[in-house]
């Protein structure tokens, strides 16, 4: 419940962010909401030597519309996601996901770049930024890259995040056919395996795919298989079904603990994949 | 250590802290407000619960450096001019309390579920107080006092 | 005079709770509320392994530390502090409170930090480096009784704390055991039902971590000790005695409690160690426990692995059971430990007619965290074997498990009812509980509607379990510490009322319904009345609150030593009166005469005249307190039936509660309100342990569910409204005929979602699942079933 001691100052802007994190020469972290941070430092996991706060950095917390695009800055509170009118409209997966982490009080705090950067293997974000095949905004002293969240997300609590770079925000089409599903883990709230689905569909038939894992391995991944099978396909519950099937089948290694093995764990992929294509087809009607 | 000043319960405090001391800990060992409480180190079971800005927030998973400037409501200063907050009303009426220990921060997020919704079903006070355990009352007289102060005020 | 006010009479109102404006305002005050000038704190260096023995403790770093007042290691600490004594009469290893030379437990203490603040204290824990070899950790707790991997204590052969206590048919009081009536009852037998039954290892996790704060005053002699206990009189013995202090010379604080669940009942290692630092070093320290400390540190609950044989005809009559109880009671045996488990063989009778029963306990010891009382304490687990035994018999004969329960029941006629395994069940109506909650629960419509539900596919099921326990401890037979309880009822010179209780609460809301039951015995307003406890200052004797005690012992007490007061205060007001003492009534705030109110004196006027009593009526003292303890002639026997309706997610397998129909009897109620959200509690903790509760060890020994990530309590979305019912059958022993009501709802409503969960999968041929019902094993058995 003590954290180590460490050194704290408040950046005024993401240039100052950056020159003070420079300036620890590596021994220094960010912190917004800290609501993944925080809990590490209090059972000292994580000792960083200097925290340097972002919270109030003008810009950086916010949804906006810009063009067909989306933007959620990574300052954004999960409470304002799972509530905001736009996305609840436009693309309510991430409302969805984000009504699902941990519980009020942690929405109430917890920002989508800290859960980004923190990439818990059993995070929801991830599954969803996926699906949505987001664009990740990171900013270095040098200058500004985009990221595709399917490049983002390489291991267990890592990611494409270089040392001297800040997550800005996330970019997305917005997709109304998507539903995220997720089994939830009885004590800590975390999923053991959460799905997230998008769908292009028209005509009646499946155009595009794209589904997102989180849960079950050491990071969220892309389920390709399951996207394969859908595409082009008819959209109705026997395409999804057997498009579920085969969900993780190839995943390798899937993560196993007392809460759930492997092998029940394989067994989830298929059935949440199937839960949430059917809310996302059902979203596209 | 740093300097910080907030308002807490309506009184602008001005301190110095040093940067790993949790909100709670600022708040019971420095102002000497105890109503808020710790149960767990793990941010889960919500007896830390106060209104930061006036939302719910778990004062263990904050530093008190981060709330510099913030507005904060404790359980403390939750009844105004010695009248009780309808949910406090609610508690007693319903006997929403038994070890008291999570009392203040269960009421605390559920000033924030009624703010959010004022009138809610009780499945979602069910679910606007997943952040909070409690192991005496089993929930159905905290629930009853969430709906209590709901139609009361 | 004026006319008073009628008032209205309290006991058995749904009176709410006085403790209340202080609690939602944030101004109670707990242990770790309090700050004393000079104040230091303490934190525990805690083993890391669960099995070692302790090469060396380097401290060097954390002493040179700013604002470290001292380190002590374990060897260290022994040169001040005696070990630790239990409360049972079982032989029991030597237990250091800060372990010597061997560490038996992950968690265990090996050093103790005094430091200015607790971020310093915190920091030197991390200063301060051990180093151990590494034993073979013992976990598995029949593999430990072969002496497998390795014997903990040396005295204790094959890890056998207390190797075997036989208890019913057959079992003489020395000890000496005769078969032949059980091997006969089960020689007549149709059928026998035998199952192997997990009742697993919970976390009592009482939402306020433990806390202490001790001062000891070197000019007086005396020292102050506040600490989150159930029993601040049983801490002071043990502290005297550890300190070197008389009892006279120590006073036990239990401030505001936040919840003890049993586990509050021990006196632990980090109290005797706050009050013998405080003593060494003559300042006041204190010690908060932080959650995951409290998961390793504070005691467990349950862990009884239960064989059991149950013996039926085909009509569904019982004619025999055998319990072979094997009970996990971790490192070492703390205060009632070793008790608890013989809590289960005593209450193997359940509530029904069983000619011949036997059961018997083993007590191993197991590199674990030891395990102590936890709500229900040893009868929840004697309610499991036996209901989750007749549920599968039920179910072998395709009887409705009602209607086998009903078969078997003691009946209203045969009360007092002396058991098999030594109990004298008070007072029962069995069928009326089941009776009432079959109605209630409209047991034939919830049929119906399981099998429409299965008929479309969904995994249904029901669950009825009924329970009879015992509450009311002691008597001072049973508890070493003697099991009567303590009340001084005072009327003060102004006719306001105090009165102490030695149950001490922690949420169960004595300050309310010993109140309502003063207003009524004094015919005085409630707001008159003030109850003490917790403060062995004040109070001048107790025991303390557990084992559902407070209402059927301490509120007798209260009464007795109430009625004492009365008599003479009757004596007072006869004198005033002109009147005969017997003649004299108490109500609505004045002492009259009977049938004539209106010449009554005011209450207060009599206790003025008590305390100045000019002239003094003949054979009187001044003053108006007395004192009564009360010692029970026997236990009260509560007893109830809890239904519940669960389906299973057919996919997943996760489990859901739909439904939960209680009907409890605790005897004569004082206060409705309270003993709902009594029962309540027990509920949510007894659907937890069915549900989502279980402290999981690795093989090396290591807690696995050490955090509130691993190891779930429930929340509110984890249930149903519960629907509460009671019958009442009030108890003979006491004069309330109240029974106890505190630890109800942790018994019959486990067996219940059990034998639902298991009747929503009988589809699959499943005959029993061990708690708890993790969606993965029903997930098993549904794909087993299916394959």
């Amino acid at each position: 419940m003590i954290p180590a001691a460490f050194e704290y100052s408040r950046a005024a802007s993401l240039d100052d962010a950056l020159a003070k994190l420079r300036a620890t020469n590596g021994a220094g972290k960010f912190i917004a909401g800290g609501h993944s941070l925080v809990p590490l430092m209090k059972l000292r996991l994580s000792e960083p030597k200097v925290l340097i706060d972002i919270a109030r950095i003008p810009g950086l917390s916010g949804i906006r519309k810009q063009g067909d695009r989306i933007e959620i800055g990574a300052g954004t509170v999960h409470h304002e996601v799972a509530t905001s009118a736009l996305l609840r409209q436009a693309c309510p997966i991430v409302s969805e996901a984000a009504a699902g982490i941990g519980d009020p009080q942690v929405r109430n705090r917890g920002t989508l770049g800290g859960s980004l950067a923190h990439a818990d293997p059993a995070a929801d974000y991830p599954a969803v930024m996926l699906a949505l095949d987001a664009d990740i905004s990171l900013k270095a002293p040098n200058g500004v890259r985009t990221v595709k969240a399917s490049d983002f997300f390489r291991g267990l609590f890592t990611v494409d995040l270089a040392a001297d770079e800040i997550i800005v925000s996330v970019q997305f089409n917005p997709v109304k056919s998507a539903a995220y599903a997720k089994l939830y883990q009885r004590a800590s709230h975390f999923a053991i395996v959460g799905v997230a689905a998008a769908l292009g569909v028209s005509d009646g038939v499946i155009r595009s795919a794209r589904i997102g894992l989180t849960g079950a391995s050491s990071h969220a991944t892309r389920l390709a298989e399951v996207e394969q099978a859908l595409t082009g396909k008819p959209a109705s519950k026997q395409t999804i079904e057997a498009a579920a099937r085969v969900a993780g089948a190839k995943l390798e290694p899937v993560n196993s603990d007392i809460h759930a093995s492997e092998e029940y764990r394989r067994a989830m992929i298929p059935v949440f994949t199937e839960r949430a294509l059917t809310r996302a087809l059902e979203r596209a009607s | 250590m740093s300097q910080v000043s907030m308002t807490v319960n309506g009184k602008v405090r001005k301190a110095t802290v040093d940067p790993r001391v949790l909100l709670v800990y600022f708040l019971r060992d420095q102002l000497r407000l105890t109503g808020t409480h710790i149960g767990c180190d793990t941010s889960q079971c919500g007896a830390c619960t106060v209104m930061i800005d006036g939302r719910s927030a778990k004062s263990c998973t904050i530093f008190a450096v981060q709330a510099d400037g913030s507005e904060i409501t404790t359980i403390e200063g939750l009844a105004t001019n010695g009248q009780l907050h309808p949910l406090q009303q609610g508690f007693w009426e319903e006997h929403g309390l038994q070890c008291g220990f999570c009392t203040p921060g269960m009421i605390m997020a559920a000033v924030t579920l009624l703010k959010d919704n004022p009138s809610p079903s009780e499945r979602e006070i069910r679910e606007g107080i997943t952040g909070n355990f409690c192991r005496c009352t089993g929930y159905q007289h905290i629930v009853n006092a969430i709906q209590h102060a709901a139609t009361k005020r | 005079m004026a006319v008073s006010p009628v008032l209205p009479k309290l006991v058995g109102e749904r009176v709410k709770r006085r403790e209340d404006p202080r609690l939602i305002q944030g101004r109670a005050t707990y242990v770790d509320d309090i700050a004393l000038v000079g104040m230091q704190y303490i934190a525990f260096k805690r083993s890391d392994v669960a099995h070692a023995r302790i090469r060396s403790v380097d401290t060097r770093a954390a002493e040179a530390m700013d604002g470290v007042e001292a380190v002590f290691t374990g060897a260290q600490v022994a040169e001040f502090l005696a070990p630790m004594p239990i409360g049972t009469p079982f032989p029991s290893p030597e237990h250091r409170a800060v372990a010597v030379d061997t560490v038996r437990f992950s968690g265990e203490p090996v050093a103790v930090v005094v430091a200015r603040d607790r971020f310093v204290a915190r920091d030197a824990v991390d200063a301060i480096v051990v180093s151990y070899d590494p034993l073979p950790a013992v976990v598995d707790v029949e593999l430990a009784m072969t002496g497998k991997p390795t014997v903990i204590h040396p005295a204790f052969p094959n890890n056998l704390a207390v190797p075997l206590v036989p208890a019913g048919t057959g079992v003489s009081a020395d000890g000496k055991v005769d078969d032949s009536a059980i091997d006969e009852a089960f020689a007549r037998a149709d059928l026998v039902i035998s199952q192997r039954m997990v009742n697993q290892r919970l976390a009592p996790t009482a939402m306020e971590p433990r806390g202490v704060v001790a001062h000891y005053e070197p000019g007086k002699g005396t020292m102050t000790i506040w600490s989150s206990t159930q029993n601040p009189h049983i801490l002071r013995t043990f502290i005297a005695a550890l300190t070197g202090l008389g009892e006279n010379q120590v006073r036990a604080i239990a401030p505001e409690v936040g919840g003890g669940f049993g586990a509050k009942i021990n006196i632990y290692g980090e109290e005797y160690v706050a009050a013998a630092v405080s003593k060494r070093l003559g300042i006041p320290v204190k010690w908060t426990e932080d959650r995951s400390e409290a998961f390793v540190a504070t005691t467990h609950g349950r862990d009884i692995l239960g064989y059991v044989d149950l013996a039926a005809k085909r009509d569904g009559t019982v004619v025999g059971l055998k319990l072979r109880l094997i009970a996990d009671i971790g490192a070492y045996n703390m205060l009632l430990t070793a008790a608890i488990p013989t809590l289960t063989t005593m209450m193997a009778n359940a509530t029904y007619n069983i000619p011949a029963i036997r059961a018997t306990v083993t007590e191993v010891f197991t590199n674990k965290t030891p395990t102590d009382a936890y709500r229900g304490a040893g009868r929840p687990e004697a309610t499991y074997f036996v209901e989750r035994a007749m549920d599968m018999l039920a179910r072998e004969l395709k009887m409705d498990p009602a209607e086998l329960r009903r078969k078997n029941f003691i009946q209203p006629s045969q009360f007092p009812f002396a058991t098999q395994t030594g109990a004298v069940y008070d007072s029962g109506d069995y069928e009326k509980a089941l009776d009432r909650a079959l109605k209630n629960a409209q047991w034939d419509r919830l049929k119906a509607e399981r099998d429409k539900a299965r008929a479309e596919g969904r995994l249904v099921g029901l669950g009825l379990s009924m329970y009879v326990e015992v509450c009311g401890l002691g008597p001072s037979a049973a508890l070493p510490t003697g099991g009567w309880e303590h009340s001084q009822v005072t009327i003060e010179r102004d006719g306001r009322i105090s009165a102490t209780t030695g149950a001490s609460p922690h949420g169960q809301g004595n300050e309310t319904t010993f109140a309502q039951m003063l207003a009524d015995q004094f015919g005085v307003p409630f707001e008159h009345i003030t109850i003490l406890h917790g403060d062995t200052g004040v109070v001048k004797q107790g025991i303390g609150t557990f084992g559902s005690r407070s209402q059927a012992v301490g509120g007798t007490a209260l009464h007795m030593a109430g009625s004492k007061v009365k008599a003479k205060m009757a004596k007072f007001a006869a004198a005033l009166l002109e009147a005969h003492e017997d003649d004299v009534v108490f109500e609505n705030g004045t002492i009259s005469v009977k049938g004539s109110p209106a010449s009554g004196k005011p209450f207060a006027s009599v206790a003025a005249y008590a305390y100045r009593p000019v002239p003094l009526p003949e054979g009187l003292e001044p003053g108006l307190s007395d004192e009564a303890f009360f010692e029970p002639s026997n236990n009260t026997y509560p007893f109830g039936c809890h239904i519940s309706m669960v389906e299973i997610d057919r996919k997943t397998g996760e489990p859901t509660l739909l439904k939960l129909v209680a009907v409890d009897d605790a005897g004569n109620l004082i206060n409705p309100l309270i003993v709902e959200g009594q029962i309540h509690g027990g509920l949510a903790q007894g659907i937890g342990q069915a549900m989502i509760e279980e402290v999981v060890y690795n093989e090396d020994g290591q807690l696995v569910t050490g955090s509130f990530m691993d190891y779930a309590i429930p929340r509110a979305i984890d249930f149903p409204r519960f629907e509460l019912d009671a019958t009442v059958t009030p108890t003979p022993v006491n004069p309330l005929g109240a029974k106890g009501v505190g630890e109800a709802g942790t018994l019959g409503a486990t067996p219940s979602v059990v034998s639902a969960t298991v009747d929503a999968l009988s589809g699959f041929g499943v005959k029993h699942i061990d708690m708890m019902l993790r969606p993965e094993k029903l997930w098993r058995i549904i794909q087993g079933g299916q394959s």
